[in-house]
C-alpha cells in the first residue's frame, strides 16, 4: 500500500481550555474505564499509579489570598517531532510504538513491548506508565471490561492512545455504510465525551472544518505551533511538536507550559 | 588436552562472542516475554454484540442521564447521555465509576443476620423469606407493646418514591419518626417558606444568570447538580458571566471565580447583610419589586443600616479592606441577572436559617425572583399523590407522639426532621428509646458529624435493619440487612436534583439483571406490610414496587419509559406573587419574629484551640452515602492522601508558627477528638484555618478505601441553629502540634 503523505492524512490532535476545565477529573475515569486501567489498593505513590490521563494542579506561586491555580489534563501529547520522529519512537528498540502517519496517533503495542521503558525516559511528559505487577481485578470485577482494549500484563509500557479503538470501530462503521470516511463527531476520545465542562476538544488539526483546528490554529509550516496566541503547548522548546494544544487567557498558566529561566522576558522560539 | 590460561581465555571469549552474536539470546528474551505476557491470569474480556441502555445516575441527588454500553449481559461503560436537560451527555467520575460499584467487593449479596457483636462483621446468610419474617416480627411485637413510635428510619433523602415509601410505612405503622439525612435543601427549604411561603429546595436558573454570589456554596466542587454546575460555569466563561466566591479556602469553585474573598469560617452571613446594608444604602435595590412585591421591607433596612456598615463587617469576616465589600454589592447589584446562593461546598449540610435568609434575601434586594435568569420555586415529589394510609388505632396513638428528635414541636415547630439531634435524644431521653431502626440509602455512622457519638446511641436502639446495597460503616453495625438493588438493576425515580432550574424528573432502570440475591427495598417494604396485614397491608394496596411506580407516574410513565426523563410542564413560577399570608415576599418572618441576624458563635475554650478547622469537599471524594470507588481513589492527589496518611491544608505563616514544616506529621485536636496527619503547605487557605478534605478515613468498604485518611466527621459536633434547630457548625476550633 502506498503511503500516504502525512501533509494530506489526519492529524488527530486535541485542545483543552484551560479556562473551562474545573479539575473534576472526570477526563481521568473516563480514560481508565475506557481503556481497563487497572487499580491497586495504594495509588497515592504516583510514580507508580497508571493515569493514561492525568490532571496536573498548576499554582501561580503568590502567597495567600493572591495564589491562584489552574488545572491541566496531559494525556499522551502523541508528538509528531519532526516527520513522525516522537522521543518515544525514536527510541523503542522493539517497534512497540510507532507514529502513524495515517492519524498522527503514536501507538503502543503491548505484546511487542518487552519493557526496557527507554520510552518512558525519553517522553519529557512523563505521559508512560509501565506495568510492575500484572493487573489484578477484585473477584467478578472483570465483568466490566471491554473487549475492544486488551488488558495490559506485567512487563509493558502502557500510554493513552486517543482512544484509538474508537477510531477502528468509526472507520468500520463507515466502511460498512460504504463511506470513505468519518464524520468529525463520529470518532471523539472517551475524555472528550465525558468532559462536563465540555473543554476538551477533538479532531482532525489537518481539516480547516474541525473545532480543534479553528481553536488552535496550527502553523504547519513552523511544526504545528498555534497561531491562535491564547493556545500554548507543553515544553514547545524542546520541538517535540505535541499535538495537544491548551487554551488559557491567563498569561502565567500560558508561561508554565515551558521551562523559562527566572526572570526571562517572554519565550524565545 | 592441556587447558592453558590462553586457550581458556580464547574459549570463554569466543563462547561470549558467539552466544552474543547468536540469535539465541535473543530468541530467548523474546519467547521469555511473550510466555510471560501469555499468563493466563490476565483477562480477556469477552467479545459480543454492543447495546446502549439510557437510565439516571442515583450516586447523588444530581440526576444525571446516563448511557450504559453493554456488550452481551455485562455492563462494560457508563457514559453521560448527549441531549439530557441535565447532563447533556456530560457525567461526573463517581458516575463513571458506577460500574466498580456494581460489580465491586462492597457489595452486600444476600440478606444477613448478624452473628457476632455488633460491628464485628460477623454475618449469617439467610433467606428472604427468614429476613422478611423476622423484621416483621420485631415490629409486630413491638406493636403489640403499644409502642410503634419506637420505631424509626434515617433515609438518604426525603424525595422520591422509595423515601415516601418508608414515610408511609412508618406513618401506617404508628411512629413519627422518618429522619431523613441533612442537607442544605432543608435549610433552604425553610427560609424559602419563611419568605416565599412555599417549603422547598429553590431551582436557580444559573443558565442565563450573569453574575453569581455565592456563599461557600462548591459550585465547581459537587454543589447541586455537579455536571450541570461545570456546564453553567462553561457557558459563563464564554458570555462572561462572572462567580464571586465566598469561603475561607481556595477551592476549585474559588480557583475559577472572577473574584475570591476569603472570609474566616462562619461569618458570611454578616457579609451578606453588609453587602445588603451596601445596596440599600445606595439605592441600587430594586424599588418596583421591593415596594410592589415585598413585605417587611423596612425593618431589614433598619437592622442592616444600623448594625451591618462595611467597616464593620470587615472587620468580623477579616476582610482587609471595606471598599472590597462596597464593590462586590455593587457589581452584584448592577448585574443584570444577578443570583446569591448558599448551602455550604456540596450542599449536604443544613445551616442557621438566618444565614439562608439572610443571602435570600440579596435576591429580594435584586428582585431576581421568579424570572429567568433567577430563583425560581417549584414543588418537588410533585407527582406523589397517594391516598393518606389508613391507620388502625395503635398507629393514631403512636402518631401523636411527638417525634424523638423534636422536630415540629417544642422549641423547634418549624423543622421537618433534626437527624442531627438524634444522637443527644437517645442518649438523653430514657424514656424515649428506639428500639427499631430502618437505615435506607444512608450511611449516618459515617456521614454525620460527631460519628462517635451516633455509634453511642446506636448502641441503644435494639434492632437496626440497614437496607443498604453496600457494605458500609452502618450495614457493619446493623443487626440484619436486606440489601437493595444498587442504582443500575433497579426502577426508581430521580426527583428534581437540588438548584435545577427546570423540574426534570428522571428515570432509574435497571439495566442489567440483579447480580445477587438482593430486593428492591420498595419490594421489601410491601412484603413486610404484608406479612405484618391489617391497615398495613392496606397502606401498600401494590403488588410490587414496578407497580407502584408506574402508578405513582400514570400518564407521564410512558415519556419516562421512552425518553428517560419527564420536565414536569405544570409548573408555573408564580411571578411577583408569593405563597405567604401577605401574598408578599418576606424579609422579615413575623410569625417567627425572623429577621436575619449575624450572630458570631461562641468559642469556648478560643485558648487552647487557637485554629479554626474547616472540612472542604471535592469531586474526587464521595463522602456521604456511597463510598469512593477505586477509581475515583486513583485520582486523589498525594497532596491530600499519601499511604495512609491524610494531609491537611494550611498557610505555611501558620505552620510555621508550630515549628511544622511542609509535610510534617502533627497532631490535630478539636474539643471532640484527636488525628494523626500531615500537613501541606498551602497558600490558598487562610493564615489560623485548616482545612481537611471530607470522604476519607473509611472502616467499612474495601482495601481500596478503608483505613486511609480520617474521617472529618469524627472531629466535629453539631452546633443547633436557635431559630431552626438545624446543625449550624462552620466546623470546629482546633489546634495543632508536631507529632
Amino acid at each position: 500500500m502506498k503511503r500516504r503523505n502525512h501533509q494530506n492524512a489526519k492529524r488527530y490532535g486535541m485542545v483543552v481550555d484551560l479556562d473551562k476545565c474545573v479539575g473534576c477529573g472526570s477526563c481521568m475515569v473516563a480514560c481508565m474505564s475506557e481503556n481497563n486501567v487497572p487499580f491497586r489498593a495504594d495509588e497515592s505513590d504516583k510514580l507508580l499509579s497508571i493515569t493514561w490521563m492525568k490532571v496536573f494542579k498548576l499554582t501561580n506561586g503568590k502567597t495567600f489570598p493572591d495564589n491562584e491555580i489552574c488545572y491541566l489534563p496531559r494525556p499522551c501529547m502523541h508528538c509528531e517531532g519532526s516527520h513522525g520522529h516522537s522521543p518515544c519512537v525514536s527510541v523503542c528498540p522493539a517497534t512497540a510504538t510507532d507514529y502513524s502517519s495515517e492519524t498522527g496517533i503514536v501507538s503502543q503495542i503491548y505484546t511487542r513491548c518487552f519493557g526496557c521503558r527507554y520510552c518512558m525516559g525519553s517522553c519529557p511528559y512523563h505521559a508512560r506508565y509501565f506495568n510492575w505487577w500484572d493487573p489484578v481485578w477484585p473477584e467478578g470485577m472483570e465483568k466490566y471490561l471491554s473487549p475492544n482494549v486488551s488488558p495490559r500484563m506485567r512487563g509493558v509500557v502502557e500510554k493513552c492512545s486517543f482512544c484509538f479503538h474508537r477510531y477502528q470501530l468509526a472507520m468500520n462503521k463507515a466502511y460498512y455504510e460504504e463511506r470513505d470516511d468519518i464524520e468529525e463527531d463520529e470518532y471523539q476520545t472517551a475524555c472528550t465525551q465525558a468532559c462536563p465542562a465540555g473543554a476538551i476538544t477533538f479532531g482532525d488539526l489537518n481539516n480547516p472544518d474541525h473545532a480543534v483546528t479553528q481553536l488552535a490554529q496550527p502553523d504547519l509550516k513552523h511544526g504545528g505551533r498555534p497561531k491562535n496566541p491564547l493556545v500554548f503547548r507543553l515544553l514547545e522548546r524542546l520541538g517535540t511538536n505535541p499535538k495537544v494544544y491548551y487554551l488559557s487567557s491567563r498569561e502565567w498558566v500560558r508561561k508554565s507550559g515551558d521551562n523559562y529561566v527566572k526572570d526571562e522576558k517572554k519565550s524565545a522560539h | 588436552m592441556k587447558i592453558d590460561r590462553r586457550s581458556f581465555l580464547s574459549l570463554s571469549i569466543g563462547a561470549t562472542a558467539g552466544v552474543t552474536l547468536s540469535p539465541l539470546p535473543w530468541k530467548l528474551t523474546d519467547d521469555l516475554s511473550i510466555w510471560t505476557q501469555n499468563w493466563p491470569w490476565t483477562p480477556v474480556p469477552p467479545d459480543g454484540a454492543t447495546t446502549y441502555e439510557n437510565s439516571s445516575c442515583a450516586l447523588c441527588p444530581g440526576g444525571c442521564g446516563i448511557t450504559v454500553r453493554k456488550v452481551g449481559d455485562r455492563a462494560i461503560k457508563i457514559e453521560g447521555t448527549d441531549g439530557h436537560p441535565v447532563n447533556d451527555g456530560g457525567i461526573c467520575m463517581l458516575g463513571l465509576s458506577g460500574l466498580q460499584l456494581l460489580y465491586g467487593p462492597t457489595r452486600v449479596k444476600t440478606p444477613l443476620k448478624r452473628v457476632g457483636k455488633r460491628g464485628e462483621g460477623k454475618w449469617k446468610k439467610i433467606s428472604w423469606d427468614q429476613a422478611i419474617a423476622e423484621v416483621a416480627s420485631t415490629l409486630g411485637d413491638l406493636r403489640s407493646d403499644g409502642k410503634p413510635w419506637a420505631a424509626g428510619c434515617v433515609s438518604g433523602s426525603d424525595k422520591g418514591i422509595t423515601p415516601n415509601l418508608f414515610k408511609r410505612f412508618l406513618t401506617a405503622y404508628g411512629s413519627p419518626n422518618f429522619m431523613a439525612m441533612p442537607s442544605m435543601a432543608d435549610s433552604y427549604s425553610l427560609a424559602m417558606r419563611m419568605m416565599q411561603g412555599q417549603e422547598t429546595m429553590p431551582g436557580f436558573d444559573f443558565e442565563n444568570a450573569d453574575f453569581i454570589l455565592s456563599f461557600g456554596s462548591g459550585i465547581l466542587d459537587g454543589w447541586g447538580s455537579p455536571a450541570r454546575m461545570f456546564k453553567a460555569n462553561s457557558q459563563w466563561v464564554k458570555t462572561g458571566g462572572k462567580v464571586v466566591q465566598i469561603e475561607p479556602r481556595l477551592s476549585n469553585t474559588a480557583a475559577k471565580a472572577y473574584k475570591w474573598l476569603p472570609v474566616k469560617p462562619g461569618t458570611e452571613t454578616a457579609l451578606a447583610l453588609g453587602i445588603a446594608h451596601v445596596i440599600i444604602k445606595s439605592n441600587l435595590y430594586n424599588r418596583d419589586f421591593i415596594s410592589g412585591s415585598t413585605a417587611g421591607f423596612n425593618a431589614f433596612k433598619k437592622r442592616v443600616i444600623e448594625q451591618y456598615s462595611p467597616a464593620k463587617v470587615a472587620e468580623i469576616t477579616g476582610i482587609d479592606d471595606p471598599s472590597k465589600i462596597e464593590r462586590v454589592a455593587k457589581e452584584f447589584a448592577k448585574a443584570k441577572r444577578p443570583i446569591a446562593i448558599c448551602g455550604k461546598g456540596q450542599g449536604d449540610v443544613t445551616g442557621g436559617l438566618y444565614d439562608f435568609m439572610a443571602v435570600h434575601a440579596l435576591n429580594a434586594l435584586v428582585g431576581n425572583i421568579n424570572k429567568s435568569g433567577g430563583v425560581l420555586a417549584f414543588e418537588t415529589d410533585s407527582y406523589i399523590n397517594w391516598p393518606e394510609p389508613g391507620k388502625d388505632s395503635v398507629a393514631a396513638s403512636g402518631l401523636r407522639k411527638r417525634r424523638i428528635d423534636g422536630a415540629g414541636t417544642g422549641k423547634y415547630p418549624h423543622a421537618r426532621g433534626l437527624l442531627n439531634r438524634l444522637a443527644g435524644q437517645i442518649v438523653k431521653d430514657e424514656k424515649y428509646p428506639l428500639e427499631v431502626l430502618f437505615v435506607s440509602g444512608a450511611n449516618p455512622l459515617y456521614s454525620m458529624p460527631d460519628t462517635n457519638s451516633l455509634k453511642k446511641a446506636f448502641d441503644k436502639v435494639s434492632t437496626i435493619v440497614s437496607f443498604s446495597s453496600y457494605m458500609d460503616e452502618t450495614a457493619m453495625y446493623a443487626d440484619i440487612i436486606l440489601p437493595n438493588h444498587m442504582y443500575l438493576e433497579r426502577y426508581d425515580d430521580a426527583p428534581i436534583p437540588p438548584g435545577m432550574g427546570k423540574p426534570v424528573v428522571g428515570l432509574v432502570k435497571p439495566v442489567v439483571k440483579p447480580q445477587f440475591d438482593t430486593m428492591h427495598s420498595g419490594d421489601a417494604l410491601i412484603r413486610l406490610a404484608n406479612e405484618m396485614g391489617g391497615s398495613m397491608k392496606a397502606a401498600f394496596p401494590w403488588e410490587d414496587y414496578e407497580r407502584c411506580i408506574k402508578e405513582t407516574f400514570g400518564e407521564h410513565w410512558e415519556t419516562l419509559e421512552n425518553e428517560g426523563f419527564w420536565v414536569d410542564s405544570n409548573v408555573s413560577s408564580g411571578g411577583g406573587k408569593f405563597a405567604t399570608d401577605s401574598g408578599k415576599f418576606e424579609f422579615y418572618a413575623e410569625n417567627i419574629n425572623a429577621l436575619p441576624i449575624y450572630k458570631q458563635a461562641k468559642i469556648e475554650n478560643s485558648h487552647s484551640y487557637p485554629l479554626a478547622l474547616v472540612s472542604y469537599d471535592s469531586i474526587r471524594l464521595a463522602h456521604n452515602y456511597i463510598g469512593d470507588p477505586p477509581f475515583a481513589m486513583k485520582t486523589v492527589e498525594s497532596t491530600v492522601l499519601k499511604g495512609n496518611d491524610l494531609f491537611v491544608e494550611v498557610n505555611p505563616t501558620t505552620a510555621k508558627t508550630y515549628g511544622l514544616s511542609n509535610g510534617a506529621r502533627a497532631t490535630l485536636s478539636t474539643p471532640v477528638g484527636s488525628a494523626r496527619v500531615r500537613v501541606n503547605f498551602s497558600e490558598g487557605i487562610m493564615p489560623n484555618v485548616i482545612a481537611m478534605p471530607k470522604g476519607l478515613g473509611h472502616t467499612a468498604f474495601d482495601m481500596y478505601l478503608a483505613g486511609k485518611g480520617v474521617n472529618f466527621n469524627e472531629l466535629i459536633v453539631p452546633i443547633e441553629d436557635p431559630a431552626s434547630g438545624f446543625d449550624a457548625a462552620w466546623g470546629i476550633m482546633a489546634k495543632l502540634a508536631k507529632a
